[in-house]
């Protein structure tokens, strides 16, 4: 169906290649699951799948990309379109029309499809997709999860031979993403669409995969069983993990697999006897905010919350998209609207101080942290921050290097990597040296292992005594960073505690490796560790 | 053709947005009315026909709320139009009504009186004129609140069809820059830059140009890999041919209408070239839209009530301008003399034509949200009554 015959893809005025020598052939029917560190080249191989890349992107392009028996070199894209659907990581973004109707025809249109077939098709993946009820909604006033739907069913109208999805999920909340992959999974089996899937939640859609590849960071591309290929690549779920640990072979791919095979295990923990958290902190409290109501217009945001923030403790903030966490975040740090209650820190009102007085105070990163970010290179903008925070020069730098080290001062803020980004406004934040820090969403866009070192660096601030507050969906994530978990729904808290009874007592937000072991475990770490301790 | 007729009929009044060029040509042949009186019955008249189709048939979308903002606007231009005859002095005419004392202007102002006299002739003549163009600004309204912009769109030729999704586009870029500007303006005090001037002006701008150029580079891949602008199968040449018709046809049609305007140029620049640039263009365009191997997904056809809505328009603006061929006075009331405007019934019958969409065109379809949830077997029976409750009781 697509053939890439020694592929090497090289970016203008860089000396390595994004891509090396690849040679591929997609059969018909398979889910392809593609890997790969952030940044390691895994768009830029899915864009050569229909000519984007180098067609769209520039760059130079050695070899040969056959789809259908026609090179990409030969034709655009668009003359691709009935071949090959490409589904990109934010739908809003790719969306022509505006409503559910029209962007499902869409691709129809352009194909010049009878208007009768197009109706049928349109009806058709309505019903596929399970978003009948949308057809005439606005697609910005879809919630995520639905906005992914319709972008998978406006390319599916066409009928592609190959469907192209580069990490449909990233910016879904668990359940939204669920629904999406589940989506994913039954196209696969039951229309036998060829898929070729980017995911970092693999473990939703390893069960299905055919095969899987795997972009390394020279650009190569290993091919494999995912089973075999897992068992050596450096980023994988905690499942994968988990079963390294305790040696299991071949490595369970779902979460029923390794259930059934973990009693062994299971017994092993129980002689070791469960983690024990450090108990909570009694410290006085940084932040106390009480009755926080946030409402846009007549739509209650954020419902009476009461929220207390201990020194050293690191604060979890889950919950679906929508649930009011970021409107929450911004109500306390004193910069967002709040129509009612208190918050008091250090005996003063955020909101009442002035934006450089507030931000002494508690400092808050952005779900786009890239908003606050202006100048050319990083070194500028730490410079910028240093008087912005009225800190001695180089505080900024000094902070930044400490976080992330080793990013080039010269480099502009768009070209670093998703974590680097975050390290730097992470930075820019701390030099005005608040004692309460709030992250929004802050590990969007990083893979397993960006993510193990954004816990580190968390851990280590909390440690120096701050309170620090994570929005987050990610489970994962949470389950290692957090001592406190708080959970919001339509803008109330509905559960709150320590991060291993709000985890591990609820199906929806258990970790992988607590729907595996049991409630008491949350993390590979934890496992690990106890398991060091028996023989 | 009885089946045909029994289906005409039967879907008639089903709820559905009418063809938007319907719309239009109704709102235009009354504004075309309008522009051809000043007598205030008959605009006061078509301003009470059109408000009431409007407030009957529009849907509930944003662009239907604008209507609004027009009538605001149509009595500011009367306001305006009226203040003026005092403040530049109106005293034409023998009836003073108002006596303000002149404020004397320098002799290069020669021409321009200020203040002065006010006479009721010029007042009324300012009230008339004032609403005369109000009548026309509200006639436009009246089609913006009933037509969807975007289906308009959508129903341009097809040679005009690419065209049409740019113009689309870059009108769902403006919302998206509006909220840009919103979030990196409040993600600007988290950084503690509260300066105004240049730097701030940077700072909001930068984050926010990038997030647009970003957007609008995605949006450009995702088109392009759906097929957006597919060459199909034109030759080069048959694209050259095209290009030439239209490009020929566009420098007639220029010609022409300079021409036409242009009192002094030699008469064959005129209508002729008008004439023989609209049939070479519209030859071009033919071409073009022939070639084109798009679809369209559920087209707005032209129906029954399409064609009712369209022709009392078309029928609005021919009765009176006849009618003010035969009567010239009916349509413009004399302001030598102060008296009441006199009513000719003829233009008056003419003007209450307009008012048939309200009744013979289908209703708008209700809005997503009362009905897309309710399962089939729970709908609410009685669709009459739904059609009679005055939809516009909402404005």
């Amino acid at each position: 169906m697509i053939t890439l015959d020694a592929v090497s893809f090289w970016y203008h005025g860089q000396e390595r290649p994004t891509l090396h020598e690849v040679d591929l052939t997609l059969e018909e029917g398979e889910l392809v699951l593609l890997t790969g560190r952030t940044g390691a080249g895994k768009s830029t191989l899915l864009g050569t799948l229909n000519g984007l890349v180098p067609h769209f992107t520039g760059g130079h392009l050695q070899g040969r990309v056959t789809v259908a028996g026609v090179s990409t070199h030969e034709r655009p894209p668009r003359e691709f379109a009935h071949l090959v659907g490409v589904v990109g990581q934010d739908p809003l973004a790719g969306f022509v029309t505006d409503t559910v109707e029209d962007e499902l025809a869409y691709g129809m249109e352009q194909l010049g499809v009878r208007a009768d077939v197009m109706r049928r098709r349109v009806e058709e993946t309505l019903d596929l997709l399970g978003i009948a009820e949308l057809r005439r909604r606005a697609l910005r006033t879809l919630s995520g999860g639905q906005q992914q739907r319709v972008a998978i069913g406006a390319v599916l109208t066409t009928h592609p031979q190959v469907l192209v999805l580069d990490e449909p999920t990233s910016a879904l909340d668990p359940t939204a993403a669920e629904d999406v992959l589940a989506t994913i999974a039954r196209l696969v089996q039951d229309l036998g669409t060829t898929v070729v899937l980017a995911e970092h939640r693999m473990e939703r859609v390893v069960p299905f995969a055919d095969r899987m590849l795997f972009v390394d960071a020279d650009g190569r591309v290993e091919v494999d069983e995912p089973a075999a290929l897992l068992a050596r690549t450096p980023i994988a779920p905690p499942i994968v993990r988990l079963g390294r640990e305790v040696g299991w072979d071949p490595l369970p791919l779902s979460v029923r697999d390794a259930r059934r095979r973990a009693g062994a295990v299971r017994e092993r923990l129980e002689v070791a006897g469960a983690p024990v958290d450090p108990p909570a902190s009694t410290a006085p409290p940084l932040l106390q905010a009480s009755g926080v109501v946030v409402r846009y217009g007549p739509k209650v945001a954020v419902r009476g919350v009461d929220l207390v923030l201990r020194p050293g403790t690191v604060t979890a903030l889950m919950g679906r998209n929508g649930s009011g966490k970021s409107s929450l975040l911004w109500a306390v740090q004193g910069s967002g609207p709040r129509q009612g209650g208190r918050v008091a820190i250090a005996g003063k009102d955020p909101k009442e101080l002035s934006a450089t007085r507030a931000r002494e105070l508690v400092g808050l990163v952005p779900q786009s942290a890239a908003d606050l970010l202006y100048l050319e290179t990083v070194g500028a903008e730490c410079a910028t921050g240093d008087v912005e925070a009225g800190a001695e020069p180089g505080t900024c730098a000094t902070l930044l290097e400490s976080i992330a080290p080793g990013v080039d001062h010269a480099r502009h803020p768009r070209d670093l990597s998703e974590g680097q980004r975050l390290a730097l406004v992470l930075a820019l934040q701390l030099t005005a040296a608040p004692q309460v820090m709030l992250l929004d969403e802050p590990t969007r866009g990083l893979d397993y292992t960006a993510k193990a070192t954004f816990v580190a660096v968390v851990r280590r601030l909390a440690a120096a005594g701050r309170a620090i507050v994570v929005a987050s969906h990610d489970v994962e994530f949470v389950a290692q960073v957090a001592d406190r978990a708080v959970v919001m729904a339509e803008g109330e808290i509905v559960s709150e505690g320590p991060t291993r009874d709000v985890l591990g007592g609820s199906p929806a937000f258990a970790t992988q490796v607590a729907k595996i072991l049991g409630a008491g475990w949350l993390t590979v770490d934890e496992v690990g560790a106890a398991l060091g301790r028996t023989p | 053709m009885r089946d045909r007729a029994v289906r005409v009929v039967s879907t008639y009044f089903l709820p559905r947005d009418l063809h938007p060029v319907a719309w239009w040509v109704w709102a235009l042949g009354i504004a075309t009315a309008a522009s051809r009186t000043t007598n205030p019955w008959l605009l006061a008249s078509m301003l009470a026909v059109v408000g009431h189709v409007v407030v009957v048939r529009r849907g509930s979308e944003p662009w239907a709320m604008s209507f609004r903002l027009y009538v605001y606007l149509g009595a500011f231009i009367v306001v305006a139009r009226v203040l003026f005859r005092v403040v530049f002095g109106g005293a034409e005419g023998p009836s003073i009504v108002l006596r303000l004392p002149e404020v004397p202007l320098p002799a290069w102002a020669a021409g321009i009186r200020l203040f002065g006299d006010v006479s009721a002739e010029s007042l009324l003549g300012g009230l008339y004129d004032g609403l005369r163009l109000a009548t026309m600004v509200i006639c436009l309204g009246a089609a913006n609140a009933l037509a969807n912009p975007k289906r308009l769109l959508k129903s341009m030729p097809s040679a005009l069809y690419e065209v049409g999704t740019a113009v689309v586009v870059a009108l769902s870029v403006f919302p998206q820059l509006a909220e840009s500007v919103l979030r990196v303006n409040r993600a600007r005090r988290l950084r503690g830059s509260t300066s105004t001037g240049r730097r701030a002006l940077r700072s909001v701008v930068i984050p926010v140009l990038e997030d647009a150029l970003d957007r609008s580079l995605r949006l450009a891949a995702s088109m392009d890999s759906r097929g957006y602008g597919r060459a199909g199968d034109a030759t080069p040449r048959q694209r050259a041919t095209t290009g030439f018709f239209m490009v020929t046809g566009l420098v007639g049609l220029c010609v022409g209408i300079y021409g036409t305007l242009d009192a002094t140029t030699p008469g064959y620049l005129g209508g002729p070239m008008l004439a023989g640039g609209l049939v070479i263009g519209m030859t071009g365009f033919a071409l073009a839209g022939r070639r084109v191997q798009r679809t369209r997904y559920r087209p707005d056809r032209w129906h029954l009530a399409e064609v009712v809505t369209a022709g009392s328009g078309v029928l609005v603006a021919a009765l009176v301008l006849t009618s003010g061929g035969a009567d010239p006075a009916a349509l413009n009331p004399s302001l030598l003399e102060l008296s009441w405007p006199l009513l000719a019934w003829a233009p008056l019958a003419a003007v209450w034509i307009g008012l048939v969409p309200a009744f013979l065109s289908p209703p708008p379809v209700p809005p997503h949200d009362e009905l897309d949830d309710v399962p089939d077997d729970r709908l609410p029976t009685h669709d009459h009554d739904r059609d009679d409750q005055p939809v516009g009781s909402r404005a």
